[in-house]
């Protein structure tokens, strides 16, 4: 079936089954940013952003359900060539190692961001745990949100040193 | 892994909904957050003939307080309750709930009356609802009917939900400032089912003895289930160690659990007595009884 | 022309020892990563495969009609269609053969049975589901001490009466091999007069590596021209296009094997997997692209597992606590085909650095590995060939012998490391330690995290019946094979190689035969070469992963990046200088010897003030070259390494138990690493934090488990239990820098010392925390329950 998804602010027309899921869709539309990484809505590789203030596992959404909705990936966080500060701080922090689950761990953090701007380690660590890394032990990526925290909170421009 | 083919509806209106429903019996499944659903079907464990989706369905996402209820309606996810002020004021249990369900990402989709629908042997809102004594709405081609919780969860996922009915909303009485509760649970890990767990409501009259008591315990048998004699045992007393010893007694003796990788049969049976006794005591310290 | 990116690497001169960004994270963070998955090639097919769900079984008969009516499907093949091409069976690493889709019968739960090809990734699957097979149900084994039983199942058929095998006599039909280290005789004289002895029988559980980006691979044969391109998740691209060519018959020249960005590997992308195999002989068959990706099952029922050692061990000991011998037996579970990743004289890689970080004069080792019905592997799952267990015994044992002296596990440890005065120390077992100072390193860690004031903790709370322990691991590694006189793998010396081409404007590219999947080496080799040549990292490009481009090399696992690529690229990039050298001189229009390399410049001795930089030096390569040099500069360096490296370290864990649920926390975890010289600390403290994590996750969660019938219990991630932010603890890190002597920079790698050093550490914290109740040794990975048995035994309780 045809259906219209918007995504990262482009509407996109995309001939779909109706079980076809909604990484499967995103991924086919050329934005491979978003990953797969189980089959139990485990892992949270493919967590994407819909409407602005929730994360969701677009392994765990048909692509149908995702009508009518605005869908934020990964590719969408950067703004005219100026990284998003969780993108900036996951850098900095060497927040990643092998990058796989980076954008989902990013969107899932952005959403975090959305409902607690100003998160303990704690509440951080609570609100990541649906997302796995198997990679970096975590730490460095929680400091990565806690320094994207900051960032967010400060007057835009001064931006965390380098 | 790729689900089964199968046809999609998207109706716009809760009477187009069961009109879908009806015509298409037991083939057709009610498709709300899809946490359960969905994979479940990756896996080619459920492969429904039709689906039903009532996520546009409008009216449905309501979370309010009337006539002595709170009223959670079948779009409401579990976020909206995790990150509701007025629960966590005031809904100790509920509130301790919306924390553990499943993870973070997933409770963005998964719907409250989804997963009391799912009846899930291990699923953490059934507990809850059994203590809270809640009621689920139920609506169907003639009409809407109320039912208590203990009818409406039948057995390991089943309910008394019927061909063409679909449940609208759950209630949960709304708690006096006598009243606390609490949600105790062991997982292996975030995003893992229980190991056993155990939800507690306590309402003490203002002599500081027991009005009423709500204990329900899940994971450890075929469905979550109410320790009767538990609630019997503290019912009218003043709250001591003891009392709080031999009503969590009660939850080891009534639980039947299979044992699995999560644990043998006796292990979840002394889990289901353990964190029903600390429900209990974190419960009355809610209310500013000290009892350990 | 400005290009607008959001491009973040560091800039200039960043040598050895910066805690400089990643140079590889600007396209990870944005997305823009290319995985295997990410790949899409015109008129790509897709395949699925279908799987046994018996454990052992013959088959009777595979039906695909009903597969191929499904709009879509392109192809079904079985053993049959493979075996025309010669291709039903392939050599493992370890010298024994696998089937590629199930030959007559299976051998394990989800064995691959038969492969679907279709247009859509939705009609493979439908394909796969509607395939038929019958099956008659054999008698199975799970348990290896039953494997070898007179009356056991014969597992492998076509071996069946072979009383030889790859590594000698087999006793039996299901028994693989034996092999031994050390002296047997003088081991057990030297226990039998030792004043105290313990023995203490442990299991390290089957693992999976499990990285979240599944295997895959996509083939690709032209059939114009011949040429197979394959992009594989792999660790290893050469050997893969050499093992390649062995089993298909195309010449090696005619495959090009890309290894694009891999989400992860920690050895799980080492082997060769059926499903590789199957969708390269489909592209060859149906003309056409084949893409392949694992799911989540197929990577955890079907790819290599590790460990599954179950070990008995026995030291002796003078009454005050000196060591004197060890013996150890260990039965390895292999599964139902002998496809352990280990280098070829070795078959239990480099279990014989089991003696530790300690003096002991006499050890024995035996290994024996036999047949069951489970999937086959045995890969290095960060860890260096075997290592994993071997700290694991050494350090949990230590513990024990401990307990029995009624010794602080600190002090027994400080009374028997090997002194740094004694290297290099030749082991009882037969390797030649390279350096280290294992007394500083544990004293580090014992200040860091306040050793006494602990223990005092813990007295005092041990008398009002409160939980909590200490565990201690001071293990030492042995990574980086490794040295051509003993290290291949199929024949092939584990050398590594790198390229360095210096541009006219004194930028460079560099290429390795390792291939990285998340270690940094973008940035770490940049480095290297930044030190080595004076030029600026962010003028430097590594790349990985190509065959058609990169040097030979046998890839990345078991920590032998840095102690083999990295030394080749030290090299290399000094062998440049000295070219350099000679054109800097006729710069300087000064005689070679006049010159020196000082502060990553060339200056004219006694002269300050004349220099030229490389960047100059790099252009007259090009352009003004003394007379009859061959232009250009740059250069193709073979390491092979002298020696092997031997980092070490000290963990110490601090935990807390729930009297309730048997819940541990733990609270907290000192690692003090000395991994040699560090390139990059950011990077070396990155991995030490990821690999505590797993090795947190193996003492108490990871776990692949079977029934009695074979059933694979732990599918995926729901059963398969991998640690979230919150489970995790919270890791203090710190290190010492031995160097290492042999190594041109002195490095000895790092990925994978806490994975194997950790495990101990967390089980003595257990253990340590229930001694008094009599407990001496609980098997990993340690769950509530059995923590929650011991104290019910115990009697004690609580809500
Ligand atoms: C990784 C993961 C971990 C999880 N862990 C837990 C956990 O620890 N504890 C726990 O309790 N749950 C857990 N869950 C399940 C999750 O909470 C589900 O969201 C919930 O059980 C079902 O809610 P849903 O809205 O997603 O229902 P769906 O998946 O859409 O539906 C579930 C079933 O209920 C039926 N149904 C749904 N809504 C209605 C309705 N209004 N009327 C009639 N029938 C209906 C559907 O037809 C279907 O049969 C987990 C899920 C995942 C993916
Ligand atoms: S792919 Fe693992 S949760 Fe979606
Ligand atoms: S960086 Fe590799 S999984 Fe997180």
């Amino acid at each position: 079936m045809e259906i219209t998804l918007k995504i990262n602010g482009a509407e996109k027309k995309l001939n779909v089954e109706p079980r076809t899921l909604l990484v499967h869709a995103i991924r086919d539309a050329g934005l491979t940013g978003t990953h797969i990484g189980c089959d139990s809505s485990s892992c949270g590789v493919c967590t994407v952003v819909l409407d602005g203030k929730t994360a969701v596992k677009s392994c765990t959404m048909f692509a149908v359900m995702a009508e009518g909705h605005e869908i934020t990936t990964i590719e969408g966080m950067a703004q005219g060539g100026k990284l998003h500060p969780l993108q900036q701080a996951f850098h900095d922090q060497h927040g990643l190692q092998c990058g796989y689950c980076t954008p989902g761990m990013i969107m899932a953090a952005h959403v975090l961001l959305q409902h607690n701007p100003n998160p303990t380690e704690e509440e951080i660590r609570f609100g990541l745990s649906g997302n796995l890394c198997r990679c970096t032990g975590y730490q460095n990526i929680v400091k990565a949100v806690q320094q994207a925290a900051q960032m967010l909170q400060q007057p835009a421009g001064a931006a965390a040193d380098d | 892994m790729i689900p089964a083919a199968f046809e999609y509806k998207r109706p716009m209106s809760l009477e187009e909904a069961i009109s879908h429903l009806a015509e298409h019996g037991y083939d057709a499944r009610v498709l709300a957050g899809g946490q359960s659903l969905i994979p479940a079907m990756r896996y080619r464990l459920a492969q429904p003939a039709v689906l039903v989706d009532i996520n546009k369905l409008p009216n449905l996402g309501y979370l309010l307080e009337e006539n002595g209820k709170l009223r959670i309606g079948a779009l409401v996810r579990d976020t909206d309750v995790e990150f509701n002020k007025n629960i966590q004021s005031k809904y100790h249990l509920i509130s301790d709930v919306s924390m553990v369900v499943a993870d973070p990402i997933v409770r963005f989709r998964g719907t409250v009356v989804g997963s009391l629908c799912h009846n899930d042997p291990s699923g953490d809102w059934a507990a809850a609802a059994i203590a809270a004594r809640a009621e689920m709405v139920i609506q169907g081609k003639n009409g809407t009917r109320v039912e208590a919780i203990d009818q409406f969860l039948v057995d390991s996922f089943a309910t008394s939900i019927g061909e063409g009915e679909l449940a609208v909303e759950a209630r949960f009485p709304i708690p006096n400032e006598r009243t606390s509760g609490a949600y105790e649970k062991i997982e292996r890990k975030v995003g893992d089912y229980a190991t056993a767990a155990a939800a507690v409501q306590i309402e003490l009259n203002p002599d500081g003895t027991i009005k009423e008591a709500g204990i329900g315990i899940t994971a450890v048998a075929h469905m979550a289930l109410r320790v009767v004699e538990g609630e019997n045992l503290l019912r009218g007393q003043k709250p001591s160690l003891d009392l709080i010893r031999a009503a969590a007694e009660e939850a080891r003796k009534i639980a039947d659990p299979n044992p699995d990788a999560r644990g043998s049969a006796e292990y979840k049976k002394d889990m289901a007595r353990v964190l029903v006794g600390r429900g209990l005591i974190k419960a009355l310290r809610r209310l500013n009884v000290a009892v350990a | 022309m400005a290009v607008q990116t959001t491009n973040l690497e560091p800039k200039g001169i960043q040598g050895l020892g910066k805690a400089i960004k990643r140079k590889e994270d600007s396209r990870f963070i944005v997305g823009k990563g290319n995985y295997l998955d990410d790949i899409k090639l015109p008129g790509m097919l897709y395949m699925a495969l279908v799987h046994s769900p018996y454990a052992h079984a013959k088959i009777l008969n595979i039906d695909a009609s009903e597969a191929l009516k499904i709009p879509g499907v392109k192809a079904v093949i079985t053993a049959k269609d493979l075996a025309a091409a010669g291709l039903s069976w392939i050599p493992t690493l370890a010298g024994d053969k696998q089937m590629v889709l199930a030959d007559g019968k299976v051998l394990y739960q989800y064995q691959e049975v038969a492969a679907v090809y279709a247009e859509t990734r939705q009609a493979a699957a439908d394909g796969a589901a509607a395939v038929q097979v019958e099956y008659e149900p054999l008698p199975v084994v799970v348990d290896p001490y039953k494997a070898t039983a007179p009356d056991a199942p014969v597992l492998r058929e076509d071996l069946k009466g072979q009383m030889t095998g790859a590594h000698g006599p087999r006793r039996h039909d299901n028994h693989i091999w034996t092999w031994d280290v050390g002296s047997k005789d003088e081991t057990e004289k030297a226990l039998a007069a030792s004043e105290v002895r313990i023995k203490q029988h442990m299991v390290y559980p089957r693992s999976h590596p499990a990285p979240l980006e599944p295997c895959g691979c996509i083939g690709d044969m032209n059939p114009a021209t011949g040429r197979l391109t394959v992009y594989m998740t792999t660790q290893a691209p050469h050997a893969i296009r050499t093992v390649l060519s062995l089993v298909t018959k195309i010449p090696e020249n005619n495959i090009r094997v890309i290894s694009p960005d891999i989400g992860g590997g920690f050895g799980n992308k080492v082997p060769v997997y059926p499903g590789y195999v199957c969708a390269i002989v489909g592209s060859i068959v149906l003309g056409a692209p084949v893409k392949w990706v694992e799911t989540r099952t197929e990577n955890l029922t079907t790819t290599g597992f590790a460990r599954d050692f179950h070990m008995d061990i026995e030291i002796g000991a003078t009454k005050d606590g000196k060591v004197t011998a060890m013996k150890v037996y260990t039965l390895a579970d292999h599964g139902a085909f002998d496809a352990a990743a280990d280098p070829s004289k070795y078959p239990a890689g480099l279990f014989s650095i089991c003696t530790g970080s300690y003096d002991f004069q006499k050890a024995y080792a035996q290994v024996e590995a036999v047949y069951t019905n489970k999937a086959p592997g045995g890969v290095a799952y960060r860890c260096s060939f075997r290592v994993t267990e071997a700290s694991y015994l050494i350090e949990r044992s230590m513990d024990v012998l401990a307990h029995e002296l009624k010794m602080d596990p600190a002090e027994l440890r400080l009374k028997n490391f090997i002194q740094p005065q004694q290297f290099p120390y030749p082991s009882a077992l037969g390797w030649t330690y390279d350096s280290g100072d294992y007394e500083k390193t544990l004293k580090v860690a014992l200040e860091r995290i306040g050793y006494a004031e602990l223990r005092k903790e813990q007295a005092e709370k041990r008398a009002r019946g409160e939980l909590m322990g200490i565990g201690i691991s001071t293990f030492t590694e042995i990574v980086g094979a490794g040295p051509s006189k003993d290290f291949d793998i199929l024949g092939i010396k584990m050398f590594d190689g790198a390229e360095i081409r210096v541009h006219p404007s004194g930028s460079a590219i560099v290429r390795a035969g390792t291939r990285h999947q998340g270690q940094g080496h973008e940035t770490t080799w940049a480095q290297i070469v930044s030190e080595e040549l004076g030029l600026d990292v962010d003028k430097i490009i590594v790349e990985e992963g190509d065959t058609d481009t990169a040097p030979y090399g046998l890839g990345t696992y078991a920590s032998r990046s840095t102690p083999t690529a990295g030394g080749a690229m030290a090299l290399g990039a000094r062998r440049i200088r000295e070219k350099a050298k000679k054109i800097a001189a006729h710069l300087l229009e000064v005689g070679e010897n006049d010159v020196e390399w000082v502060d990553k410049k060339f200056v004219v001795k006694g002269v300050p003030g004349k220099s030229v930089t490389m960047n100059e030096v790099a252009f007259a390569a090009y352009t003004n070259l003394p007379p009859g040099m061959e232009p250009g500069l740059e250069t193709t360096y073979y390491y092979d390494p002298p020696n092997l490296t031997f980092p070490h370290g000290a963990y110490i864990c601090v935990v807390d138990i729930d009297k309730g649920t048997g819940e541990v926390k733990v609270r907290r975890f000192v690692a003090i690493d000395d991994c040699g010289t560090i390139i990059n600390p950011m990077i070396v403290e990155g991995q030490v934090h990821g690999g505590l994590t797993e090795g947190f996750a193996m003492a108490f969660m990871q776990e692949i488990a079977f029934d009695e019938q074979g059933n694979h219990l732990s599918s995926n991630f729901t059963d398969y239990l991998l640690p979230t932010a919150l489970e995790t603890p919270k890791w203090e890190t710190g290190h010492t820098v031995t160097p290492s002597p042999h190594h041109p920079i002195g490095a000895k790698g790092v990925g994978e010392s806490p994975t194997v050093g950790s495990p101990a550490a967390f089980v003595n914290a257990v253990v340590d925390a229930l001694a008094h109740l009599g407990v001496r040794h609980i098997d990993m990975p340690i769950t509530r329950e059995k923590v929650w048995r011991i104290l019910r035994q115990a009697g004690v309780d609580s809500f």
